[in-house]
C-alpha cells in the first residue's frame, strides 16, 4: 500500500500558490529563528521546540485543507499555527505569556489554540491527540459537516498505545481523519530505528488504512499527497495516513545538548532544505527572481519584528483572572 | 413516580437524554448487544441504532480520547468505562485533555462529556476489580465528580450531567445497581450538582457519606438511635466536586461531631479533604476530632471474611461515634 509520491510539477499550482508556500516557509523559518534568540534572552520561557527544517510539512499539508476542517497537532506547533493563518502577533504574544496570546498566556508554546481557524490545539502529551482527531471525525460524520480532521504528530507517537487505538477505531468507524506523521527520525535523542521494529506506513497498512510516505523536505510532494488524503477522507472513504520524511535542524528543545547526532548529518539535510528547493524550482520555472525573493524576505522580517513588538507591548494576564476557565458555567437548560 | 432499580433509573436517564438531544451518543465496551456489563444500556441499541450506541474495542484511552474529540466537535458523548479500574488506562485523557482543555485554550474549547464507571467492593472480585476512587477524580480541577446513592438521584444527576458544559465523572457503586426506589418520570427532573441531601436530621452527630457508604451511614444511624439513644444526622453528598461543604459545616455546627464514611482508602482518601475542610470551617464547634471510617489500607482481598474486614461497615461507624462520646 506504500507508494512513493512524486513532486507535482511546479506549474500545476500556479505562481501565486507557490509564492504563498514560499512566503509561509520563510515566515516560519524566521519566526522560529527569532524564537530561539528570544528564548536565550529569557523572553520566552518553559519548553520551546523549534520547527526549523520541517517547514514544508506544515505548509504543504495545511494548504490542502478547507476553512471548515479541523487541526490537532503536537507541541512543536508554531509552524502549524502560522501555516493555518493564526495571527503571528498573537502567537508570539502567547510565547511571551501575554494576555493577548492565542491562549491568553495560559498555554504557552506547546498549547496554541484558535478555534476561529479550526486550530484545536497543540498537545504536549505524546500521541494524546490522535484519538481526539478520530472523535472530531465522528462529530463531523454525525453532524454531517463534510469536514475532515488533520492530526499532525511526530514519529515518537507510534510507540504509544493510543496511536494504535486511534488508527484501529478510525478505520472501523471510517472517520474522516488524516494522520500526518512528521518523521524527523528522532524522538528526542532516540533514533527511530532504535525505537520501532518496522516502518511507520506499514503500521497504518496493517490496520487497512491507505498510507503513503513522502519527501517532507519537498513542499509540493507533501501537498500532492495531502490533497489525495483529504479527497479520500472527505468522500467518505475513511482515514488516510501520510508519513512525511523530514528533519529538524535544531535540538529537540532549547534544553537539548544534542549529544546524539553528528554535525555532518545536519549539514546533509540542510543541503536538501525545503526553502532552497522551492526557490530553485521557481527560479528555473521563471516564477521568481532575486528581487521578488527579497520582497518576501523583507515582508517576513517586518511581520516577525511586528510580532515581537506586539508581544512586548501586550499586558500580562491579570492576577484576578487566575481562576478563570476552570469549568464552564452555567449548565445548559 | 415509578419504583425501579438504580440501573433502570440510569437507563431511563440515558434514554430520555438521547431523545431530548441528538448530540448525545454512547460509547463503550459491550454497551450494545450485550447491554452493558451492569445492564444499564440494555435495549438502547434497538431503540437508537449503531451510530448512537457504539461498541468499542477494548481501548479505554482511545475511546475517551474519541469522546473528547467528539465533544470538541459539538457532540455530547457518554463513555462507559465498564469499571473504574479500567479507567486508569484512560487517566491521561481524562486528566490531561478533558480536565484541562477549557483552561489551556483560555475558554475557547470545552469538553462536554459524561464518563460513567462502576466502582466499589463487596463482590469478592479481589484487588484489581474492587477499588472506590471517587476521590482520585475529585482531585483534579476541571472535572466534576458525581456519586449517587439511590435510584432517584442517579436519574436526576445523570440527566443533569448531560446539561453540563464540562466533563462529568459519574461513578456508580455496584452494590447500588439493584437498589429500588421511587423515581420521578418527569423528563425535566434534574438533581443539581453541589447540593447535598440531608437524609435524616439529628442533633448529636453528623455522619457524611456518598455513593455506597450512604447506606452504612443510614444503618448506623438507626442502630445508634435504637441501641444508644444517639440522634445522628446523615448527609449524602451526591457530588463530591462540586462539594456542598456548607451543608456539612452547618450540620456540624449543630451537632458538634462529624464522622465521614467512605469506601476509599484512609490514606490520602477523599475523607481527608473533607475532614480538613470541616476543621478549617468549624474547628471551634467540634467536641471531638473528625472521625473517618474507610477501607483498610490494603488492596482488597478475595476471601469473603477478609474482604468484609477490609471494607467499612455500619458497626465501624457506630464504633467511631461511640468513641467520640467516650472521649
Ligand atoms: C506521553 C509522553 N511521554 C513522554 C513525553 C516526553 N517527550 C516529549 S517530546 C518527546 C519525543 C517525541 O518525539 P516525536 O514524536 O518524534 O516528535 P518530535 O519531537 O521529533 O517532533 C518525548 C519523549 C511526553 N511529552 N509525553
Ligand atoms: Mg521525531
Amino acid at each position: 500500500m506504500t507508494t512513493p509520491i512524486q513532486s507535482a510539477a511546479t506549474t500545476e499550482l500556479g505562481e501565486e500558490q507557490l509564492g504563498l508556500f514560499l512566503y509561509q516557509m520563510v515566515l516560519i523559518r524566521r519566526f522560529e529563528e527569532k524564537c530561539g534568540e528570544l528564548y536565550t534572552k529569557g523572553k520566552i520561557k518553559g519548553f520551546l521546540h523549534l520547527y526549523t527544517g520541517q517547514e514544508a510539512c506544515a505548509v504543504g499539508a495545511i494548504a490542502a485543507l478547507e476553512e471548515r476542517d479541523k487541526i490537532v497537532t503536537h507541541y512543536r506547533d508554531h509552524g502549524h499555527a502560522l501555516a493555518r493563518g493564526l495571527d503571528p502577533n498573537r502567537v508570539m504574544a502567547e510565547l511571551f505569556g501575554k494576555a493577548t496570546g492565542v491562549s491568553g498566556g495560559r498555554g504557552g508554546s506547546m498549547h496554541l489554540y484558535d478555534i476561529t481557524k479550526g486550530f484545536l490545539g497543540g498537545y504536549a502529551i505524546v500521541a494524546a491527540h490522535l484519538p481526539l482527531a478520530v472523535g472530531l471525525g465522528v462529530a463531523s460524520q454525525m453532524k454531517k459537516e463534510d469536514s475532515v480532521a488533520l492530526c499532525i504528530f511526530g514519529d515518537g507517537s507510534v510507540g504509544e498505545g493510543e496511536f494504535h487505538e486511534a488508527l484501529n477505531m478510525s478505520v472501523l468507524w471510517k472517520t474522516p481523519t488524516i494522520f500526518f506523521c512528521e518523521n524527523n527520525l528522532y524522538g528526542m535523542g532516540v533514533p527511530l530505528k532504535e525505537s520501532l521494529s518496522t516502518d511507520i506506513p506499514k503500521l497504518a497498512a496493517a490496520y487497512n488504512m491507505p498510507a503513503v510516505s513522502v519527501d517532507g523536505m519537498d513542499v509540493l510532494a507533501v501537498h500532492t499527497a495531502m490533497k489525495e488524503a483529504v479527497a479520500h477522507a472527505r468522500s467518505g472513504n475513511g482515514p488516510y495516513f501520510v508519513e512525511a520524511m523530514t528533519y529538524r535542524y535544531r535540538g529537540h528543545s532549547m534544553a537539548d545538548p544534542e549529544l546524539y547526532r553528528l554535525k555532518d548529518e545536519i549539514e546533509r539535510y540542510r543541503k536538501r532544505d525545503c526553502i532552497e528547493r522551492l526557490k530553485t524550482q521557481m527560479f528555473e520555472a521563471g516564477q521568481l527572481d532575486e528581487a521578488k525573493f527579497e520582497q518576501i524576505a523583507v515582508r517576513v522580517e517586518q511581520v516577525v519584528e511586528d510580532s515581537i513588538e506586539f508581544a512586548e507591548r501586550s499586558p500580562q494576564p491579570g492576577l484576578d483572572t487566575l481562576f478563570d476557565f476552570v469549568t464552564k458555567e452555567p449548565a445548559r437548560g | 413516580m415509578a419504583e425501579m432499580r438504580m440501573r433502570d433509573a440510569l437507563r431511563e436517564a440515558l434514554r430520555e437524554e438521547m431523545l431530548r438531544d441528538e448530540q448525545v451518543f454512547l460509547m463503550g465496551e459491550d454497551i450494545g448487544a450485550y447491554g452493558g456489563s451492569y445492564a444499564v444500556t440494555k435495549g438502547l441499541l434497538d431503540e437508537f441504532g449503531e451510530e448512537r450506541m457504539r461498541d468499542t474495542p477494548i481501548a479505554e484511552s482511545g475511546m475517551v480520547g474519541i469522546g473528547i474529540g467528539a465533544a470538541m466537535g459539538g457532540m455530547h458523548p457518554m463513555v462507559e468505562m465498564m469499571t473504574i479500574n479500567f479507567s486508569f488506562l484512560a487517566l491521561d485523557q481524562i486528566v490531561n485533555s478533558a480536565a484541562k482543555l477549557y483552561r489551556m485554550s483560555n475558554g475557547q474549547i470545552n469538553v462536554p462529556m459524561v464518563v460513567r464507571m462502576a466502582s466499589g467492593g463487596g463482590s469478592q472480585l479481589a484487588a484489581t476489580h474492587s477499588p472506590s476512587l471517587e476521590g482520585l477524580y475529585a482531585h483534579f480541577p476541571g472535572l466534576k465528580v458525581v456519586c449517587p446513592s439511590n435510584a432517584a438521584d442517579a436519574k436526576g444527576l445523570l440527566k443533569r450531567a448531560f446539561r453540563d458544559e464540562n466533563t462529568v465523572i459519574f461513578i456508580e457503586h455496584t452494590a447500588n445497581y439493584a437498589l429500588k426506589g421511587e423515581v420521578p418520570d418527569d423528563p425535566d427532573y434534574l438533581v443539581e450538582f453541589g447540593v447535598a441531601n440531608t437524609l435524616r436530621s439529628g442533633s448529636d452527630v453528623t455522619i457524611v457519606g456518598y455513593s455506597g457508604s450512604v447506606h452504612q451511614a443510614m444503618r448506623a444511624a438507626r442502630m445508634l438511635e435504637e441501641q444508644e439513644e444517639i440522634d445522628a444526622e446523615v448527609i449524602d453528598l451526591r457530588t463530591i466536586r462540586p462539594l456542598d461543604i456548607d451543608t456539612v459545616v452547618n450540620s456540624v455546627k449543630k451537632t458538634n461531631r462529624a464522622v465521614i464514611v467512605e469506601d476509599d482508602w484512609l490514606f490520602g482518601g477523599f475523607g481527608g479533604e473533607l475532614s480538613a475542610q470541616i476543621m478549617e470551617r468549624a474547628f471551634d464547634y467540634l467536641d471531638a476530632p473528625v472521625a473517618r471510617v474507610s477501607s483498610k489500607d490494603v488492596p482488597l482481598p478475595y476471601n469473603r471474611n477478609l474482604e468484609f474486614a477490609a471494607l467499612p461497615s455500619e458497626e465501624d461507624v457506630v464504633e467511631a461515634v461511640l468513641r467520640m462520646f467516650k472521649e
